[in-house]
C-alpha cells in the first residue's frame, strides 16, 4: 500500500458540512398576515377559499375581491356561443357606456331623475305606435304627444316579459271580476285560455293569481293553437285569451287574427293578450302586413321583451294596453313624492334605469330602417341554416322566411338504425362549445324531441357555417359509436357536463314537482 | 292689467322650426362631430315614434347623455335610501357582466353559485337556527320580495284552512300605515284585505302593538313588520308583536306568522353596535318566518337587487315552486321576474366579501354618527326638532325628555365647535337604535313666531342649491304633521354634511328675514308644475280619478 489514510474520529464524522448546510437553510415561506400584496395572487386570499356561507369577519382588498370574482366568473359560458337564449348579448360600446353611467339611477325616482322617466314615456309611445296602438285622434296625435287625452293607449316598462305578463293577467282578472260583480254573478272560478306551449311565467301567473288554466294542446304536426279549439274553450268565466307571437319552441306566430275574427263572429267580448315577448320586435319589421296587434279589435294588451329582439341587455320589458279602460283603476297606485304624482302599476319598485336608457338608445340609433336591416339579416341567416340542415337530412319544424321568429327548430329524421337522439347530439355540440338545447315538445305531441338554434344579432353567416360544420362532425362521430357507448356517454355527460345538474342548492323538497305542465307531462320549458 | 296668452314652448318650437325646415335626402350624412348631424339643429330628436332611419352611434350617445344631465345628481339626493356609490372595481364587474341573464342558469353557473352564497351568507347573518334549512332567492328589489313573502303566507294559510275544512274567502294581513306602497300592492294584487293600522306619536309613528292585538282573527294570514320605518327610521317592535302573537296562539290556537320587511334595516341592524336596542328581530324569534331586504339600499349595491329568505323550506308551499329543466339540468324557481340582469348579484357578493363584517360595521356606524351630528346640529338651532330618535341617548330616559334634548344641544354646540371630533369615540350602542335617517320639522316656538313660513319652502329653496330633501306629511292619522327627511347614506361624508347644515341654516335665515308677501310669490311658483309633472297629471286623468288612493299613504320614497 502506498497511501496511508487517517481514520477520522467521531467529531469529524458528525461534523459533515453538507448536513450542517442543510440544517441552516430555512424555508423562508412568507407568512405575512397583512393585506399587503405583490400581486393579487401573492396574497393570502389566493391560497384560501372564498367565503361561501358566512360573512368574513375582516375586509378583503378590493383588487383581490375583484380578481377572485372575475376569475370565478370565467367559468360561466361564453354568451356568444349560447344559441339557446333569445336574450341580447351584444350592444354597441356607446350604449354600454350610457348604461354604465346610469347604474346608480333609481328608475322609479321620477322626481330626482325626471329625464330618465321621460325617456321611458318616449319608449312606451314608440313601441305603442309600432303596435298600432289607437291614439286619441290622428290629427291631435300628429300635433301633440300620444296618450295625453282620454282614450289613448297606455303602457309601462317592466323588468322583463314575466312581470309584463303578470300585470296583464292581473288587469284582465280584475276587469272580469268587476264586470261579474256588477252583474251580481259569482267570481269564484276565473279561467284563462292559452296554448300548452306557453312560457312558464304564464303558468306562474295563473297559479299565483289563482286563475284556472285552460290549455289548448298542440298536436304532432301543429305546434301552435287551433283558433277554433281556442274559442270553443271560452266561457263566461274566461278572463281572457293568450296568443303567442312566436312560440319559444318553433318560433311560429299564432293566428291571433283568426281568434279575433272567431270571437267577433260569435259575438264574444273576451279580451286577447298577445305575448309578443320575442316577436314584438321582429314581426313589425319583417312582416309589417301581418295583423296581430292593436289593429285587431279584441287585442287589449301586448307585452314585448326589450332584452330579446329589442336588442338591449337583460332587464327590460314592455306592456301596452289598448286604452286606460282595460286597466282597472284600483290596480294603479298613485305615489306622490316631492309634489310629483306618479301612477304606478308594477310588481317591482326600485330598479336600475340603465336598460330603459339602453332601449331608447337602440330605438333612435337604429330607427325602423336599422331594425329592419338587422331582422332581415337574421331571417336570411335562419333561412340559410334551415336549408343547410334540411340538406343534412334533418326535419325542420320551424317556419321559414319571416313566418316565424328567426330561429331554427329541427329534429332527426325517424330512423330505426339510429342509436342516438337529439339530446345526445346536443351534448356532442356542447363539447365543441356550442350551446344548442334539446327539448321535449309541448304536451300531446308524443314527447317529440327537438333541437333549437336561436339566431341572434351576433350570429353571423360565418359563424353559422362553423356551426353547420360542427353539427356534421358531431353526427359523424355519433354514427360511429355503438348503442352501449352512446348510453354510457349520455349518462356521463348528464352527470358531469351540464352545469345545472351539478347545482347543489336545490332543495330536495321541491324537486320533482307534479303541479306544473312540466311535472305532469314532461314538457321542458324552453329558455327564453 | 294686461291679458296674456298661455305660451306652449313645445308648440312654439314646432311651428317656428316648421317654417324653415329643410328636406334632407333621407340618409344620414357623414359627420365631423356628434353635433354636426341633422339632430344638431334641423331635426328634433324622435320622441314618439321610431324614426325611419337611424343615426350614428356617437351622435345618439351624445344626445342622450346630454339630456340625462338634466337628471338630478344621485349623491345629493337625500330623499332616497337607494345606493348611489360603487367602488371602481365593483363598477368594472358590473360592466363586464351586463349581458348576463340571471335566469339562464345553465349558461352562467358561476354567477348562480354566487347568488346561492349570498343567500347563505344573509341567512347566517340573520340568525338562522341550527337544524333549519333556510331557503331564499334573489329578487329585483324588496317589492318583489314582499310579494313573494306575502304569497307564501297566503298559500300556507289557505292550505291550513282547507285542511280544516274552513272558508278561505276572506284573508287579511296586518301592517302599519307607515308601510311602503309595495305592501299595499301585495294586498290589492293578491286579493288580501289590508288591515292598515294607524300610527301615532305614542307608537313613534310605527305599528302599534295594542292595535295589532285588537285586529287579529282566524283569517289573518300574517303580519308585515317593518324594520326601519321609512318616515322616521324607527325599528318596529318585532319582539313585542311576537309576544302578542304567542299570547293569541295560547288563547285561540291560531298560529300567525311574521314577515319582517327589513328593506332598509336588514343591512343596518346586524352590523351596528346598537342592533335593535338589544331585542331580537330576526330568525332568532321562532315566529319570524321570512325576511326581505334590499341589496340596493344599505347592502351598498346600485338599484336592482333584493333578497327574501324563509327560515325553513317547510314555509314555502310546494305548489308555488316551478321546476325548470334546462339541458338536463334542473332549477327551482319562485320569482315574479324571469330574465333579468345578474350583475347586481355579483356586486352584492363582491361587497359581502370585500367589506366583511367589520367593513359593513364601520360604514353603518359612520352613517349613524353623521346622522346624529346632523340631528343635533338641527336641534341646536332651536328652529327644528327631530322626530327621529337615533341621536338620543338610551340612558337619557326615552324620547320625550325635553331636558335630554337640551343637554344634547349643549353637547353638540361644543362638539361642533370642536370640529365634530367629540363624536368619534361614541358608538351607536349608547343611542336609541334606528336607521340613519333624520326626520325633522319646525319647532312649535318657531311656528308660532313665524306662522307664514311653510316647511315646504325650505325643501324648495334647498332644491335650488341642488339638495333634494323632501317634505311630506306623516301617515294618514298624523297627516297634519309635515316632516323633512334626510337619509344619510354611505356617500354622505362629514364634509358634505357640513355644507348641508350651513345651507339649511342659511335657507331658514333667508326665510325668517323675508316677509309674508315675498314668500307668497314663492308658493305660487311652487304650484306651477314643471312640464314633466304636467304630463303626468294628464296621463292620470286618462287613467281616472284614483288620486284618492294616495291619501298620504305612499308618500315616502324608499
Amino acid at each position: 500500500m502506498v497511501h496511508l489514510a487517517a481514520i477520522p474520529n467521531d467529531d469529524v464524522v458528525n461534523d459533515s458540512k453538507l448536513v450542517a448546510a442543510m440544517k441552516k437553510v430555512h424555508l423562508q415561506l412568507a407568512n405575512d398576515d397583512d393585506c399587503f400584496t405583490t400581486s393579487v395572487y401573492g396574497s393570502k386570499f389566493a391560497a384560501s377559499d372564498l367565503p361561501r356561507h358566512e360573512m368574513p369577519e375582516r375586509e378583503m382588498p378590493k383588487e383581490v375581491a375583484y380578481r377572485m370574482i372575475k376569475d370565478e366568473l370565467s367559468l360561466d359560458g361564453n354568451p356568444m356561443l349560447n344559441l339557446a337564449s333569445f336574450v341580447t348579448t351584444y350592444m354597441e360600446e356607446e350604449a354600454e357606456k350610457l348604461m354604465a353611467e346610469s347604474f346608480s339611477k333609481n328608475f322609479i325616482d321620477y322626481e330626482e331623475y325626471p329625464q330618465s322617466a321621460d325617456i321611458q314615456n318616449r319608449c312606451v309611445s314608440m313601441i305603442g305606435r309600432l303596435f298600432h296602438a289607437p291614439t286619441p285622434s290622428s290629427e291631435a296625435a300628429e300635433a301633440d304627444d300620444a296618450c295625453t287625452t282620454t282614450p289613448g293607449a297606455i303602457g309601462t316598462s317592466c323588468v322583463g316579459s314575466s312581470e309584463a305578463i303578470m300585470l296583464a293577467v292581473l288587469a284582465m282578472k280584475k276587469r272580469w271580476k268587476n264586470q261579474r260583480i256588477k252583474e251580481g254573478k259569482s267570481t269564484d272560478k276565473p279561467n284563462i285560455v292559452m296554448s300548452a306551449a306557453v312560457q312558464v311565467c304564464w303558468e306562474k301567473a295563473a297559479r299565483y293569481f289563482e286563475v284556472e288554466e285552460k290549455l289548448v294542446y298542440c298536436t304532432e304536426d301543429r305546434y301552435v293553437i287551433d283558433p277554433k279549439q281556442t274559442v270553443d274553450l271560452v266561457d263566461e268565466n274566461t278572463i281572457g285569451i293568450c296568443t303567442i307571437l312566436g312560440t319559444t319552441y318553433t318560433g311560429e306566430y299564432e293566428d291571433t287574427k283568426a281568434v279575433n275574427d272567431l270571437l267577433i263572429e260569435r259575438g264574444l267580448t273576451t279580451p286577447i293578450h298577445v305575448d309578443a315577448a320575442s316577436g314584438g320586435f321582429v314581426a313589425p319589421f319583417v312582416v309589417p302586413d301581418l295583423e296581430w296587434d292593436f289593429r285587431l279589435e279584441r287585442v287589449v294588451s301586448i307585452n314585448v321583451s326589450g332584452h330579446k329582439y329589442g336588442l338591449v341587455y337583460p332587464g327590460v320589458g314592455w306592456v301596452v294596453w289598448r286604452s286606460a279602460e282595460y286597466l282597472p283603476q284600483e290596480l294603479v297606485f298613485n305615489i306622490n313624492y316631492l309634489g310629483a304624482d306618479q301612477a304606478s302599476f308594477t310588481l317591482n319598485f326600485s330598479k336600475g334605469a340603465s336598460q330603459v336608457i339602453g332601449q331608447y338608445y337602440q330605438l333612435i340609433r337604429l330607427g325602423k330602417h336599422g331594425y329592419r336591416a338587422i331582422m332581415s339579416n337574421l331571417t336570411r341567416t335562419a333561412n340559410y341554416l334551415s336549408d343547410s340542415l334540411e340538406a343534412l337530412g334533418f326535419i325542420i319544424m320551424s317556419k321559414k322566411s319571416g313566418e316565424g321568429l328567426p330561429l331554427v327548430a329541427f329534429r332527426l329524421a325517424p330512423d330505426d338504425d339510429r342509436n342516438y337522439d337529439e339530446f345526445a347530439l346536443a351534448h356532442q355540440l356542447r363539447v365543441r362549445g356550442w350551446v344548442v338545447p334539446a327539448y321535449t315538445m309541448a304536451p300531446n305531441t308524443k314527447n317529440l324531441k327537438m333541437l333549437r338554434v336561436v339566431v341572434r344579432e351576433d350570429f353571423t353567416r360565418n359563424r353559422c357555417d362553423a356551426l353547420i360544420a360542427d353539427i356534421k362532425a358531431s353526427q359523424a362521430l355519433l354514427q360511429q359509436m355503438d348503442r352501449d357507448s352512446i348510453k354510457k356517454q349520455e349518462a356521463f355527460l348528464h352527470r358531469h357536463s351540464t352545469n345545472s345538474a351539478k347545482a347543489s342548492h336545490n332543495h330536495p323538497k321541491f324537486r320533482k314537482e307534479k303541479h306544473s305542465l312540466q311535472g305532469k307531462t314532461g314538457k321542458t320549458h324552453a329558455v327564453c | 292689467m294686461s291679458l296674456s296668452r298661455h305660451v306652449d314652448p313645445e308648440d312654439l318650437i314646432h311651428h317656428l322650426q316648421g317654417s324653415e325646415i329643410q328636406t334632407s335626402d333621407g340618409r344620414t350624412s357623414p359627420h365631423l362631430t356628434p353635433y354636426s348631424t341633422d339632430y344638431a339643429s334641423r331635426k328634433a330628436i324622435p320622441k314618439f315614434s321610431i324614426p325611419q332611419d337611424g343615426a350614428p352611434s356617437d351622435t345618439v350617445y351624445a344626445m342622450i347623455r346630454d339630456e340625462l344631465e338634466l337628471d338630478g345628481r344621485p349623491n345629493l339626493n337625500l330623499a332616497s335610501f337607494v345606493d348611489t356609490y360603487l367602488e371602481e372595481n365593483a363598477q368594472k364587474l358590473m360592466v363586464e357582466n351586463l349581458a348576463k341573464n340571471l335566469a339562464d342558469n345553465d349558461e352562467y353557473p358561476a354567477m348562480l353559485s354566487m347568488s346561492e352564497r349570498c343567500v347563505s351568507i344573509l341567512a347566517n347573518l340573520w340568525g338562522v337556527q341550527k337544524g333549519e334549512k333556510a331557503i331564499g332567492t334573489a329578487t329585483t328589489g324588496s317589492s318583489e320580495a314582499i310579494h313573494l313573502g306575502g304569497l307564501a303566507m297566503k298559500r300556507r294559510w289557505q292550505e291550513k284552512r282547507r285542511a280544516e275544512g274552513k272558508d278561505t274567502q276572506k284573508p287579511n294581513i296586518i301592517m302599519g300605515s307607515n308601510a311602503q306602497v309595495a305592501l299595499l300592492k301585495f294586498a290589492r294584487y293578491f286579493d288580501v284585505e289590508a288591515r292598515v293600522l294607524p300610527v301615532s306619536a305614542k307608537s313613534k309613528f310605527r305599528l302599534d302593538p295594542d292595535l295589532v292585538r285588537e285586529n287579529l282573527d282566524e283569517n289573518t294570514i300574517g303580519i308585515f313588520v317593518i324594520l326601519g320605518s321609512t318616515y322616521t327610521g324607527h325599528y318596529e317592535p318585532v319582539w313585542e308583536i311576537s309576544d302578542i302573537l304567542d299570547e293569541f296562539q295560547e288563547k285561540t290556537g291560531i298560529d300567525i306568522p311574521i314577515h319582517v320587511d327589513a328593506a332598509s334595516g336588514g343591512f343596518v341592524a346586524p352590523f351596528t353596535h346598537a342592533g335593535v336596542g338589544g331585542h331580537k328581530w330576526n330568525f332568532e324569534l321562532p315566529r319570524v318566518k321570512s325576511i326581505n331586504t334590499s341589496g340596493h339600499k344599505y347592502g351598498l349595491v346600485t338599484p336592482g337587487v333584493g333578497w327574501v329568505i324563509w327560515r325553513d323550506e317547510s314555509f314555502l308551499p310546494k305548489d308555488l315552486i316551478f321546476e325548470l329543466h334546462y339541458l338536463g339540468g334542473k332549477e327551482l324557481s319562485f320569482t315574479l321576474n324571469f330574465s333579468r340582469p345578474g350583475a347586481q348579484i355579483i356586486v352584492q357578493y363582491f361587497n359581502l366579501i370585500h367589506l366583511g363584517f367589520s367593513g359593513y360595521r364601520e360604514i353603518m356606524e359612520n352613517c349613524l354618527a353623521n346622522a346624529r351630528l346632523l340631528s343635533k346640529s338641527l336641534e341646536a338651532t332651536g328652529w327644528y326638532t327631530c322626530l327621529s330618535d337615533i341621536h338620543r341617548r338610551v340612558s337619557g330616559g326615552g324620547t320625550s325628555g325635553a331636558s335630554d334634548v337640551k343637554d344634547a344641544v349643549k353637547k353638540t354646540v361644543s362638539a361642533v365647535s370642536g370640529g365634530g371630533s367629540g363624536e368619534s369615540s361614541d358608538t351607536s350602542a349608547a343611542y336609541i337604535a334606528g336607521l340613519p335617517v333624520v326626520s325633522f320639522r319646525f319647532t312649535d316656538d318657531f311656528k308660532s313666531q313665524y306662522p307664514h313660513i311653510k316647511q315646504e319652502t325650505v325643501s324648495l329653496l334647498l332644491r335650488a342649491r341642488q339638495w333634494i330633501i323632501p317634505n311630506y306629511s306623516l301617515p294618514p292619522s298624523e297627516d297634519s304633521t309635515e316632516i323633512l327627511r334626510v337619509v344619510v347614506r354611505e356617500s354622505m361624508s362629514l364634509d358634505l354634511l357640513d355644507r348641508l347644515v350651513t345651507d339649511i341654516v342659511q335657507v331658514t335665515e333667508t326665510l325668517m328675514e323675508n316677509d309674508e308677501v315675498d314668500l307668497t310669490i314663492l308658493h305660487r311658483q311652487q304650484k306651477g308644475p314643471s312640464r314633466k309633472q304636467d304630463k303626468d297629471h294628464k296621463k292620470e286623468k286618462a287613467l281616472g280619478e284614483f288620486r284618492r288612493m294616495a291619501e298620504g299613504i305612499h308618500r315616502s320614497v324608499c
